[in-house]
């Protein structure tokens, strides 16, 4: 069973929208309060990064239900510039540095899986999982 | 695992809030050093506080949740940089061993041997301010006619340097028999530095022949620092000085030769500017206190004199060197 929602990110406060949908979604299907955190902030990452750079771009949550797992996946999607190197921003120290807060490799941490796909010019989509221990 | 250390911990704050004692504090310490060592990052630790108090104090938490629930979200970044911090310390672990293990490639590569020889006695010292050397010394001599030595100094510390320098020693081991003329020798590394590296970086080098028999030592320099000959019948220092741009500047850079008779009991110091450039005491000629040193110790071996200078300038400088150090000394 998957449940799939969206919240579009176009002001600042959709990143708080997003940011309660993926806080609903977590505890609906069963994370405890510290994994609630940190799926709501790696969402909030995600949402800050297109409000940032790519100024229009949609977080989707899915919610995934099966025998097997039960997990939440975070699809951030943006029409932006792009990402010209991927590796580059895996980096640790690499954006933070800048002050630009945890940055991807902070997300990755966050989630238990991260894909980054990303061409320059046209946007960039980001999958992030996690699953429910 | 978090269970379990839930439980150690609900026991440990339960003890400390029946009898607040600095040994209970102590305790809570000792604890903490496992969740670090078990990685426990901040968030969770809060979340553990929180379900310790849920268990001791049932009744208080209805109200207290909320606190301990926002304190839990503030500390979710907290727990990010943690463990980027985590993952920066492990990488910089993994840069120093590539560090040591370039380090000791460059010993093996850039290992110089002195010379044993009858006629001319021969000391040097070569110390890196960091781990690896910015200076290189390099000897080749045919039995006892000729002892050449090339005292190098690459502008820029560190790698990069290091790199370079195994540049310039090829290009030494290159000359063959055409050793024994400084200014040819000078032209051919220039050539070589300026085709094969990076634009900034720069390489200063004294280049002196000496032939033996006839105790005429020839030198030539690109911008390196002057070396000084101690003439031992005039009781005076003069400055081996020659004209000639920094190695890498330009492709048909020219060196001028150079030579001055060497007679019993004089001395020639090559050296780096690390040896001259005295910079916690800008009030001391640098000069004098190299030229008396060797003045005051001109009977000793010249491998002696070499650690004398290292040690009085590193005690001037306050062990605090700023410079890659080295010394050549000739003594006939």
């Amino acid at each position: 069973m998957t449940f799939r929602s969206s919240v579009e990110i176009i002001t600042e406060w959709d990143i708080v929208a997003a940011r309660q949908l993926g806080r609903d979604e977590a505890k609906a299907l069963g994370f405890g309060t510290v994994d609630q955190a940190r799926i709501t902030t790696a969402i909030s990452e995600l949402a800050r990064n297109i409000y940032l750079y790519a100024s229009v771009g949609v977080i989707e949550v899915e919610r995934v239900e099966t025998d097997i797992e039960k997990k939440i996946v975070v699809i951030a999607t943006d029409q932006g510039a792009g990402i010209k190197d991927v590796r580059k921003v895996m980096e640790d120290g690499y954006s933070t540095s800048g002050g630009l807060g945890a940055g991807l490799p902070g997300v990755n941490r966050l989630m238990d899986s991260m894909i980054i796909q990303s061409v320059v010019g046209e946007g960039t989509t980001i999958r992030a999982e996690k699953r429910l221990r | 695992m978090l269970k379990q250390l839930e439980s150690q911990y609900e026991k440990i704050l339960s003890d400390y809030m029946s009898d607040q004692t600095e040994k209970n504090l102590y305790i809570a310490q000792n604890f903490t050093r496992q969740l670090i060592q078990k990685n426990i990052s901040p968030e969770d630790v809060v979340n553990i506080h929180k379900n310790a108090v849920g268990k001791i104090f049932p009744d208080r938490m209805v109200e207290d949740q909320p606190a301990y629930d926002f304190l839990i979200e503030v500390m979710v970044h907290y727990g990010m940089a943690h463990r980027e911090h985590q993952s920066l310390l492990q990488i910089q672990a993994e840069y120093e061993m590539e560090m040591k293990i370039a380090t000791n490639i460059q010993k093996t590569l850039l290992k110089t041997v002195v010379p044993q020889l009858s006629s001319i006695d021969i000391g040097m010292i070569s110390i890196p301010i960091r781990k690896m050397n910015g200076d290189y010394v390099h000897f080749l001599y045919n039995r006892e006619d000729y002892l050449s030595v090339a005292v190098t100094d690459v502008v820029g510390k560190g790698v990069p340097a290091a790199l370079c320098m195994s540049m310039v020693k090829y290009g030494l081991e290159t000359l063959e028999y055409a050793y024994k003329d400084p200014s040819y020798v000078l032209e051919v590394i220039n050539r070589v530095i300026e085709k094969g590296v990076d634009d900034s970086m720069f390489v200063s080098m004294f280049y002196g022949c000496l032939d033996i028999q006839n105790s005429i030592f020839s030198y030539a320099s690109a911008g390196h620092e002057p070396a000084l000959h101690y003439s031992a019948k005039h009781g005076e220092f003069f400055s081996l000085e020659a004209k000639g741009l920094l190695l890498g500047v330009l492709s048909d850079s020219k060196y001028s030769y150079n030579e001055i008779l060497l007679e019993d009991n004089d001395i020639v110091v090559m050296m780096t500017d690390g040896v001259t450039e005295f910079r916690a005491r800008d009030d001391l000629n640098s000069r004098e206190v190299i030229t008396s040193l060797i003045v005051e110790n001109k009977h000793v071996s010249a491998q002696h004199l070499c650690n004398l200078l290292y040690k009085q300038i590193e005690k001037i400088q306050d062990f605090k060197l700023s410079d890659d150090f080295t010394v050549v000394i000739l003594k006939k």
